[in-house]
């Protein structure tokens, strides 16, 4: 497809800073605003802009159909995972004090790892939604 | 206020119109509006998710959408009353209702008062996070999160279903036994 060269240009410019910025809001997000689901999003916003610019094969190459599948129920996984841990060691589903000896930093691992899974999840389903959508139109 | 006026207006121009182009533009703009309302209440969190869900990744969705339809809608026939009246009479219902609320921001409201503090005064104690969405969202809240992720896992599956489903069949309903 033919496609406006300064828009490439300018995409080629942006698209591993969005992935940085996805990066920044996954991984600050216990300090500043942002989280696994706006992360999730802002991710697979960056492949949408690398199909829509630069087509869908190339996007293909950069997240894989079968990988991006498999993301959608791995984050769930992912999430229960970290409950039923807290309900092998003893305690309540989704208690994470019982991943690391202090249960303080037991349940801020326990955030970070429910926040990745999110993050699996969201960015997963948004890129599988958009490749369907766009295969059903060829 | 002017915020708010202008999410009216815009409301209003999405209702008017009539080519499906413009109102996915207007939806994004709606979007952006509602995230700096959420901005001007201070909820950045969940002003960044309405700007990245509601104005970007909908917007594409919805865009991708029209170029599988038509793109303008179809004029209305006949005006419909029973819809009218329904929708006009749960309006008017939820107006209603918000006469007895208690005044917004207030810090003797009930919703201040139970769980609020506690997250407030012992979220760095006893999940080092200081973010209080995040530990609430993710720790305090966890289950509800895991619902939530769950939602988006069952739909995003529903509608890859519903897409591939009917691509495997055939357009034409020829069996195209493609996998």
């Amino acid at each position: 497809m033919n496609f406006d060269l300064i828009l490439r240009i300018g995409a080629k410019l942006v698209l591993p800073f969005i992935l940085l910025f996805a990066l920044y809001v996954q991984f600050h997000g216990d300090y500043g605003p942002g989280g696994g689901f706006q992360a999730g999003v802002i991710a697979a916003s960056m492949v949408i802009l690398v199909s829509i610019t630069f087509g869908l094969q190339n996007a293909r190459r950069i997240a894989p159909q079968g990988m991006v599948e498999t993301m959608v129920p791995l984050g769930v996984l992912i999430f229960a995972s970290v409950g039923v841990a807290g309900l092998a060691m003893g305690k309540n589903f989704l208690d994470y004090s019982v991943l690391s000896g202090d249960p303080r930093h037991g349940r801020h691992l326990g955030i970070l790892l429910v926040e990745a899974g999110v993050f699996v999840t969201v960015s997963g389903t948004m890129i599988a939604l958009f490749y369907a959508f766009v295969e059903r139109g060829r | 206020m002017a915020l708010l006026t202008l999410l009216a207006v815009v409301t209003v121009a999405i209702i008017m119109q009539r080519s499906l182009f413009g109102v996915v533009v207007l939806f994004s703009i709606y979007s952006f509006l509602m995230a700096s309302v959420m901005m001007v209440l201070d909820a950045v969190d969940v002003a960044m998710t309405e700007a990245s869900v509601g104005a970007g990744v909908s917007t594409v969705i919805f865009l991708a959408t029209l170029h599988l339809i038509k793109t303008t809608e179809m004029r209305q026939v006949n005006v419909k009353l029973a819809p009218m009246l329904l929708s006009v009479v749960t309006g008017g219902a939820l107006i209603w209702g918000s006469m007895i609320l208690p005044p917004f921001g207030r810090a003797s409201n009930p919703i201040h008062q139970h769980v609020a503090p506690h997250y407030l005064e012992n979220s760095i104690k006893e999940t080092t996070v200081p973010n209080v969405v995040t530990s609430v969202l993710a720790d305090y809240r966890g289950f509800d999160t895991l619902g939530e992720t769950t939602v988006i896992f069952t739909a995003g599956i529903g509608v890859l279903l519903l897409l591939r489903g009917a691509r495997r069949r055939g357009r034409n309903g020829e069996d195209r036994d493609a996998s």
